[in-house]
């Protein structure tokens, strides 16, 4: 590098759960798209990839968890039951956290079968989910404080949120949560759930970036100073994706 | 005969004759044939006596299906087979209709069918395979099939349906561990990669997606095919000590050796002591890429590589395959149902080995997502034409006096192929095989 780069603004710590197990649909983007946009932000990515039975890193700035099949989900129960209190300290604490489809479902209170077997969760977000015969199968847009989201969900769960647990956005495609109420995920302090994969975030750059924003303040104690981004490609993927769906 | 299966052929006969009409079509046949007679398949193959072997698997099932049927061809066997790339239940029947005689049974020696998962085993419940040729187990449209490992299940209750013999692949977990599964007295053969290249496994296997594995395949047996590279062209495979090759293909990378390996060790077990290495390299080397898999277009002198991508681990082999020699590329990418909806797979593709020279054209529905994924891989593009035969145009004009190598999912490449035959004499689709 040139000796002009300018100094690194702070090294933001990206915790991704389960790699392995658990990003079955692309789930990797996520984590590549901040990794990406931590530096063009100038600031320095630390991405560790946390794997069943590893230690949990000292310093967390943001974590990421994505989707998989039963089987992954199986292999990860274990190690979730090891980090839980830590989990629920960080979120508790303001760390960003984005977790989809499998993780936003054992950040919830309960997965119950359809046979009605109660599997606990985090209770992280206040919401429940049933498994379900049914499907939920397609292209999703959401409308969130974000701005309108796109994305492509695939689950066969049913997730009800609790009186009082907000939702990170309306549904205006798609299912959602569960396809009867147009709620989509659910938002506890700076912990967001959802359904959305795509990967949600290189398509919806200003999420991305508010999930950056905390991580950095979270890491450096200043507000975050982002830099000015060229995103006319997301966007325009973006808006032809809306336009599509809902006119 | 029954009446009802005559009115089925005639039927479905007169429906192909429309299809052909207004241009393609090729499952429309089918499916008002297999609506007239659930029984259909059953009877059209009741005669076939030599094996009606099931090829399937995520990637490489029409590159190993032409391999396979080229090679029992060359030993003299009248084979059935569904050319077309069509590989639902009803585009067998399509293909079938044809060849049918009033009597409504094919009159070969054997069929070879390529059927996607889902189907293979809809036809399983039609008719029982008697021969299963179980390529890999890959990310693959998982809008449709929801899981892996639902995928890896329908496989495991194809091969248990299969009543004489099951050609598995040993170095895929998931097709590998359906072994431990199958009935007694089902023959089993294995195919793979030599020890030699085993470091070569990443470029064909998606290992994020495989745990510890609970099964390893035996040793393998002097009638177990194993691959053996010679050179960048040239393989052998390896039969205990007995090479067939070695071989050269028209067809380009390791993908295509292990369909021929694949293919080969198919053939061996259904022909026996017929089986004849000289003949079978000889046949090998004169199958042409199919349809859109590495197939190449001339272009006022200049050739245009088209290369057919339809998940993360065949993205993978086709980067790996082809971008050895860097040229003007284009991508098209569509999410119709037959390209898979959700175009999240695109992620789990590593796009860097195009940063050399990067993208020329992104095109298809989805332009401006492959765009963006491009972007955050650092692969400069330079334009962005979601109307693929704009795309096309713009992109081979730009590009003229150079060679050109452009890779799009299924219906991207169906649209730019009828564009490159209408502006470029390319045989029509279906018409070739």
């Amino acid at each position: 590098m040139p000796d002009t780069a300018p100094a690194s603004k702070g090294t933001i710590t990206v915790v991704h759960l389960y790699p392995r197990e658990m990003s079955i649909y692309g789930d990797l983007g996520n984590t590549r798209c901040v990794a990406v946009r931590i530096r063009r932000h100038g600031y320095t990515p630390n991405v560790v990839q946390h794997h069943p039975g590893a230690d949990w890193p000292a310093d967390v700035h943001l974590v990421l968890g994505g989707g998989g099949q039963d089987s992954g989900q199986a292999r990860v129960e274990a190690d979730l039951v090891e980090i839980a209190d830590r989990l629920r300290g960080l979120a508790a604490d303001g760390v960003p956290m984005m977790m989809i489809c499998g993780t936003y479902q054992l950040f919830g209170n309960a997965f119950v079968t359809v046979e009605g077997t109660r599997l606990p969760g985090l209770g992280i977000l206040d919401v429940t989910t049933h498994g379900n015969a049914k499907r939920m199968i397609g292209p999703t847009v959401l409308d969130t404080e974000f701005g309108t989201v796109v994305g492509y969900e695939n689950h066969s769960g049913s997730t009800t949120l609790s009186p009082g647990q907000k939702p990170f956005g309306v549904v205006r495609h798609g299912y959602g949560n569960n396809g009867d109420d147009r709620t989509g995920g659910a938002r506890t302090h700076n912990v967001f759930g959802h359904y959305l994969h795509g990967p949600v975030l290189p398509a919806n750059p200003r999420f991305a970036d508010a999930l950056i924003g905390y991580a950095a303040e979270r890491a450096t104690g200043r507000p975050f100073e982002p830099e000015e981004l060229d995103d006319r490609t997301a966007d325009e993927a973006r808006t032809r994706q809306v336009r599509r769906l809902v006119g | 005969m029954p009446l009802r299966n005559t009115i089925a052929v005639v039927a479905g006969k007169a429906a192909r004759v429309g299809a052909r009409v207004r241009g393609g079509g090729s499952a429309l046949p089918g499916l008002v044939a297999e609506t007239v007679d659930p029984g259909f398949l059953a009877r059209a193959l009741s005669e076939v006596r030599g094996g009606i072997v099931v090829v399937t698997g995520t990637n490489g099932k029409t590159t190993t299906t032409k391999m396979l049927v080229a090679l029992l061809r060359a030993h003299g066997k009248r084979v059935f087979t569904n050319p077309t790339g069509s590989n639902f239940t009803r585009g067998v029947i399509s293909s079938m209709l044809p060849e049918l005689g009033r009597s409504g049974r094919l009159d070969t020696d054997m069929a070879v069918l390529e059927l996607d998962e889902a189907h293979a085993l809809r036809f399983a419940a039609a008719v029982a395979p008697t021969h299963a040729l179980l390529l890999n187990v890959a990310r693959d449209q998982l809008d449709r099939f929801a899981e892996i490992d639902h995928t890896a299940a329908l496989l495991e209750q194809l091969a248990g349906c299969t009543t004489s013999g099951v050609v598995l692949n040993r170095d895929d977990s998931f097709v590998a561990r359906i072994a431990a599964t199958l009935r007694l007295g089902v023959t089993v053969r294995w195919f793979g990669v030599h020890a030699a290249i085993a470091d070569r496994l990443p470029e064909l296997l998606e290992q994020d997606v495989r745990f510890g594995d609970d099964f390893t395949a035996p040793p393998a047996t002097a009638d177990d095919g194993l691959l053996r590279p010679v050179d960048d062209r040239a393989f052998d495979v390896v039969f205990g000590d007995d090479p067939v090759g070695p071989v050269t293909l028209r067809q380009r990378g390791l993908a295509a050796m292990i369909n021929a390996t694949a293919a080969t060790t198919t053939a061996r077990l259904l022909l026996g002591g017929a089986f004849d290495p000289a003949t079978a390299v000889t046949a090998l080397a004169a199958v042409n890429p199919p349809f859109g898999r590495g197939e190449t277009v001339m272009i006022d002198g200049q050739p245009l590589e088209l290369v057919l991508v339809k998940n993360p681990a065949g993205f993978t082999v086709a980067l790996g395959t082809y971008t050895s020699t860097p040229v003007a590329t284009m991508i098209a990418i569509n999410d119709n149902d037959a390209d898979g909806r959700d175009v999240s797979w695109l992620y789990d593709v590593d796009f860097s080995s195009l940063r050399a020279r990067g993208v020329a054209w992104t095109s298809g529905v989805r332009a401006w997502d492959m765009a963006l994924r491009l972007e955050y891989d650092d692969v400069a593009v330079e334009q962005v034409e979601p109307d693929l035969t704009r795309a096309l145009d713009a992109f081979v004009a730009a590009y003229h006096d150079e060679p050109k190598r452009l890779f799009c999912t299924y219906t991207a490449m169906m649209a730019l192929r009828r564009t490159l035959a209408a502006r470029h004499g390319l045989a029509g689709f279906g018409e070739e095989g």
